[in-house]
């Protein structure tokens, strides 16, 4: 166990006494900022590890892909069918595709995908790196020669970066056609027609936030779940813990950072 | 019974501890230990639970800290040198661990490609096969190949875990409870392995046990850990002739007096 680990871990066992909840909360911040910090020490030095990252990247994507597929279209299909009635009171039924589009591409392909991930993929980590804390497995690692923090901790955080802005335009393309499917229904509009009216809302800025978002999202998922599974302790209790933690925490840190980047995007606008 | 024939060279201590303290918040686990282990000698260090024997191969591996005292492995003061240094050291120390510790989600071939791959730049794959099979040889589980860590016993975990170290040929091999939850045959196969390995490789061992079979059956040297310090070393035969009440039992239980 390296000496940032080491002390990470004293300092979450001194968090435990009765000290309250601030210190509790201070020290989580301080291991966080850290473990933050040697991820972009290491991540972006060689040796990489591009092996590793495409198999973890390939995890990521299987771990979500069918779920992410289901609940795209499903959204999509719903917005579009919820949001008919009230166009209709105002006869503007036919600014569904570009009302569909905006809600999906600015807020709901990102975060509906990051939120799916945070459930699979961030307790997924959580769980297998806390299983392997706790087995000595990243023990084993770290004396036989190999950096466990570079090889476990930056390629799946490198992983959920790369690849959640991957899957939120396909989740957004999948709620595109649950959207027109909804639309070619009920209006009989045609495939090009709604493709077309569908993009033409959408400027730099929304595309270029929604790419920021998913980025932003996926680093949290994965530098959450690694941080809760990297220090797990507390044998099987502690797996469970930090799979959880994984989730709650990457969840809620999500809709902070939605809520920070849209305001920062609408002085963009 | 097999017993080693590697020669020891009690001019060359590979492994030098001097005055090693570590407490963990209040409690004092290592309270000033001295320590020699010489080329090819196998040292098992005998102890109660919780009573810092692992913690001690931990520091020697540098996976903890020590508060105060000097570790020297192999000409290096492992307090002192750099993290790279570190990590070439770690490669000339084996470290089998108590529970295996298996990455369970590799097969076993790839347990034991895993080090060697990331310590051997430019590695063909026919060095690799080759190295495999040898290690797997070593520890007579060339079956187990392609099997996964959940689908062997406890002791083929251990043997596995042995290999693993192994394929790096290392200097020094550190054995955290080598028998801990094996039965007694196997704990017989293990400790046979032990003094094999030490055989073939000309290894210099520290083994941590409170198994007395495996202390007899392995250690050129003995030393006792009691109260944080080292109270008794020398052979089986003469840690074990004393009516110290905190030695005495641990005689009495494993040979059913």
């Amino acid at each position: 166990m390296d000496t940032e680990i080491s002390t990470a871990l004293q300092l979450k066992k001194k968090a435990k006494k009765p000290q309250g909840k601030i210190t509790t909360f201070l020290i989580s911040l301080y291991n966080i900022n850290k473990f933050i910090l040697r991820f972009f020490k290491e991540a972006f030095l060689p040796p990489f590890e591009f092996k590793e990252i495409v198999r973890q990247c390939y995890e990521v994507g299987v771990r979500s892909f069918s779920l992410i597929s289901l609940t795209g279209f499903i959204v999509g299909l719903i917005f579009t069918k919820q949001s008919r009635p009230s166009l209709g009171q105002f006869g503007a039924t036919s600014w569904l595709p570009s009302l569909v589009s905006i809600a999906i591409m600015r807020a709901l392909a990102p975060l509906v995908t990051a939120l799916i991930a945070a459930g699979k993929v961030g307790s997924g980590i959580g769980a297998e790196l806390g299983s392997m804390r706790v087995t000595e497995q990243i023990d084993a690692m770290e004396v036989s020669g190999t950096k466990p923090f570079k090889f476990l901790v930056c390629t799946r955080v490198l992983a959920t970066t790369l690849t959640i802005p991957i899957l939120a335009t396909y989740t957004g393309l999948v709620a595109m056609l649950g959207g027109y499917i909804n639309v070619a229904v009920n209006e009989g509009t045609s495939f090009n027609t709604f493709v077309q009216e569908f993009f033409d809302p959408l400027t730099f800025t929304d595309f270029s936030s929604s790419l920021v978002k998913s980025i932003v999202f996926g680093f949290t998922i994965g530098i959450v779940g690694c941080y809760q599974g990297y220090y797990s302790t507390k044998g099987t209790e502690g797996v469970g813990k930090a799979a959880n933690g994984a989730v709650v925490t990457a969840m809620f840190l999500i809709f902070i950072e939605e809520i920070v980047i849209v305001q920062i995007t609408s002085w963009f606008r | 019974m097999y017993k080693p024939k590697a020669p020891i060279d009690y001019n060359n201590a590979v492994i030098t501890i001097k005055g090693l303290k570590k407490s963990f918040d209040d409690y004092h686990v290592l309270r000033g230990i001295d320590l020699d282990l010489y080329q090819g000698e196998n040292l098992v260090v005998l102890g109660r639970s919780g009573t810092g024997k692992s913690v001690l191969i931990k520091i020697i591996s540098g996976l903890l800290q020590a508060d105060t005292g000097t570790i020297t492995v192999l000409g290096k003061d492992i307090d002192k040198i750099s993290d790279k240094d570190l990590q070439e050291l770690r490669i000339r120390i084996g470290f089998s661990f108590q529970n295996s510790a298996l990455y369970d989600s590799m097969t076993v071939r790839k347990n034991l490609e895993f080090p060697l791959v990331r310590n051997r730049k430019g590695i063909t794959r026919k060095e690799i096969d080759s190295a495999v099979e040898e290690v797997l040889e070593a520890v007579g589980l060339s079956q187990t190949i392609n099997q996964m860590p959940s689908e062997l016993s406890g002791g083929q975990r251990k043997r596995i875990g042995i290999a693993r170290t192994l394929i790096l040929n290392p200097e020094i091999m550190l054995y955290d409870e080598p028998t801990a939850g094996l039965d007694p045959i196997t704990c017989i196969e293990i400790n046979e392995l032990i003094n094999e390995v030490q055989e073939k490789y000309k290894t210099s061992s520290i083994i941590i046990t409170h198994d007395l079979t495996c202390a007899k059956q392995t250690g050129d040297r003995i030393a006792m850990l009691l109260d944080g310090q080292f109270q008794r070393q020398g052979t089986f035969d003469e840690v074990f002739d004393t009516n110290d009440d905190r030695v005495k039992p641990f005689f009495d239980y494993n040979f059913i007096k």
